[in-house]
């Protein structure tokens, strides 16, 4: 019966959700890219329906230290099997709120529940779930057979079928030979699956990951993430992963949840909360943005509302070319140029004072003699359906 | 001017900076003086007395050799009853200064605010800053016969033990104990949080917590505490006097021997030194010096 209202309560909650955003006539700009995206998802969240299941539930949740708020009457359901993600600069709650969910805080108010079931008041010990810590927390004194096997021991498994267990999780990270080691022999990235294999070998429901490949360098950071999501996709384990790191939530995950000062400012796919974030905050900590709002915005747009383009979806054509229909163009000096591999950034301002980046791949670059040097001018050129709306100003 | 003025200091620092080794001995002249002269020496004579002999009829101590003392260590009933006591009583300090070191430092290094910390840490100094017969005589008044404990426990009808073995124990433990909290405590101080939020994730509830993970980690701590609490429970001899009432041990021997007999307080003398060492070399078979 719980179980039941739980899901009605959760299929409620995501549907009125959607119903208010669609009819949001703050969405009116870019309505066809956000469609594109709520039938994915709706069809997502049918799948979870079947399933039935809502794997974490929080409920007003509140957590203070002191006089320091860090966590503000947060509301937020994670369906099983998603791969989701908590983004947002440090302090802004995140690493709290994962800490809560496993159990480490307790929170000043509100509730927690795994699968439906209120687990606000049990500890660390009694919940099903597992976290992969940010400097791994292996103990120091045990190898990394023993590390593994540490859980399986709490739960008073026999010897063998303990061994055996823990052999095959070390095997599934392809450290097999270093079963003996002490953690302290072992580099960061192995130590790194191997609390990824302590944590997966009891088969939590959920796996709490908090900044996980945070101590990595970007290489071996990068492979890891293909492995973190080739291992949620294969056990079908719901996956929270706390990260600051945008462009790695954004790779890797079903949803996002941007944090900021104990808030989730926005929550949704990788796609909808890049191109059509919901305030300000959102805009410039997902990657590069063009805030444009006040009398700059009145002249190009004909309203004052703040608006978001992103950089990528800025063109740059010669002044003497034509806008091409649908598009809005505006001349600007170029003030500085900047090579960044794969792309360049342009620095550009217009005679206005409105400073505007835009970022051209280098592949498109190639060949073209557009003049594109710092102090020419040029029309920057975008479309309309690009332009979009930022709702909470 | 100047340089010239300072030329001689200037030319001893030269030279010493060309030499190593007389820098070396320059260092070490003055410790190498006291721990070789005083310390080697006295407890090399003292090694050599023990296979000295009183002389029967004069009643003086006799260079010789002989074993007849450490026969007797091991052969006179009273004598090895005593060594055995000892060791246990010693044992039993530095297990019962775990017990309580362990939750303490748990709670000051976790738990407890900092200001709350810092008070523990000196609460647990303080006595170490009075004098040791004042100690004595605190627990010789809280164990009397019209004492604190038997005033305090006599509404529930439960007696003290009086004095004996039992609070010979629980008064050496009161004096070492800071050698042993302080140590679990700074070891525990330096476990980081993760560890033990990483032990309950893993599902280990608090008992399994301390025996799997804090215990091991913080083993050479309790091994650096305990040869403290172990080996000043073997030597001491105050208080087994003052709150043990019959109780004898080994220094209880030695002290009465120390001028009647000087050869056998020698030999008892090396038994709390082949104690601590055997102790040390167990702590090192067990591999937790190394381990860490």
């Amino acid at each position: 019966m719980k179980l039941l209202i739980a899901i009605l309560e959760n299929v409620f909650l995501v549907s009125n959700a959607r119903l208010n955003q669609m009819s949001d006539p703050r969405f009116g700009v870019s309505d066809r890219d956000y469609l594109g995206d709520i039938l994915i998802h709706s069809a997502q969240d049918k799948s979870v329906g079947a399933s039935g299941v809502t794997a974490v539930s929080l409920r007003s949740l509140n957590k203070s230290f002191g006089n320091v708020a860090a966590v503000v009457n947060l509301d937020l359901d994670i369906p099983q099997g998603e791969f989701f993600s908590m983004l947002g600069p440090s302090g802004s709650g995140k690493t709290t709120v994962l800490r809560i969910i496993a159990g480490f805080e307790t929170a000043s108010s509100g509730k927690v529940m795994l699968e439906g079931a209120d687990v606000t008041e049990l500890a660390p010990f009694d919940r099903d779930v597992n976290t992969v810590f940010q400097d791994y927390a292996l103990f120091p004194h045990l190898s990394i057979q023993q590390n593994v096997e540490y859980g399986l021991k709490a739960r008073k498994m026999g010897k063998a079928e303990r061994a055996k267990l823990a052999s095959e999780a070390i095997e599934s990270v392809r450290l097999t030979h270093l079963a003996d080691r002490l953690p302290h022999q072992l580099s960061g990235g192995q130590r790194q699956r191997i609390a990824l294999a302590r944590a997966l070998v009891l088969r939590p429901r959920v796996l709490l990951l908090d900044e996980p490949l945070g101590a990595l360098d970007k290489q071996l950071r990068e492979e890891m993430q293909v492995e973190l999501k080739r291992i949620q996709r294969e056990a079908g384990i719901t996956f929270i992963f706390v990260t600051h790191d945008q462009e790695e939530a954004m790779r890797m995950s079903d949803r996002i949840a941007v944090f900021n000062a104990g808030k989730i400012e926005q929550i949704g796919s990788p796609r909808e909360v890049y191109e059509n974030p919901s305030s300000a905050f959102v805009a410039s900590f997902l990657g590069v943005s063009n805030l444009i709002s006040g009398t700059h915005a009145e002249k190009l747009f004909g309203s004052t509302d703040l608006v978001n383009i992103r950089p990528e979806r800025i063109r740059l054509i010669a002044t003497s070319a034509k806008a091409p229909a649908g598009e809005i163009a505006v001349a600007a000096t170029i003030t500085d140029v900047a090579y960044t591999g794969a792309n360049t950034l342009f620095v550009l301002e217009t005679d206005e004072g409105l400073r505007i980046i835009a970022t051209k791949l280098n592949e498109e670059l190639q060949g073209q003699d557009l003049g594109l040097e710092v102090g020419n001018k040029v029309l920057a050129s975008f479309r309309k359906e690009h332009v979009a709306k930022i709702p909470n100003q | 001017m100047r340089v010239i003025e300072k030329a001689p200091a200037r030319a001893i620092s030269s030279y010493l900076y060309r030499n190593p080794k007389a820098r070396l001995a320059g260092l070490l002249a003055l410790p190498l003086t006291w721990l070789i002269g005083v310390y080697i020496i006295s407890l090399f004579l003292l090694l050599i007395t023990a296979f000295w002999f009183i002389d029967p009829f004069t009643s003086k101590v006799r260079p010789g050799f002989t074993l007849d003392n450490f026969v007797n260590l091991i052969t006179v009933p009273a004598y090895f009853a005593t060594s055995m006591r000892t060791l246990g009583i010693a044992l039993a300090v530095t297990v019962l200064t775990i017990l309580f070191a362990i939750p303490l430092g748990i709670f000051m290094a976790k738990i407890a605010s900092p200001w709350l910390r810092n008070f523990l840490a000196v609460a647990i100094t303080l006595p170490l800053w009075a004098g040791y017969l004042v100690k004595l005589l605190a627990m010789r008044l809280t164990f009397t016969e019209q004492g604190l404990f038997n005033w305090l426990m006599e509404p529930f009808g439960i007696r003290g033990p009086g004095f004996g073995i039992p609070v010979t124990i629980l008064t050496l433990a009161y004096l070492w104990f800071p050698y042993m909290a302080l140590p679990v405590f700074t070891a525990i101080r330096q476990l980081p949080n993760n560890l033990f939020d990483a032990s309950a994730d893993l599902g280990a509830k608090g008992w399994a917590t301390v025996f799997r993970m804090v215990l091991p980690l913080i083993t050479p701590a309790i091994i650096a505490g305990s040869v403290f609490t172990f080996s000043l429970s073997l030597g001491d001899y105050l208080a087994a006097r003052f709150v043990g009432g019959t109780t004898q041990m080994i220094g209880s021997i030695i002290a009465s021997n120390i001028s009647l007999n000087p050869p056998v307080a020698a030999a008892f003398s090396m038994v709390p030194i082949a104690f601590v060492v055997m102790y040390l070399m167990v702590a090192r078979r067990t591999g937790s010096l190394e381990r860490i």
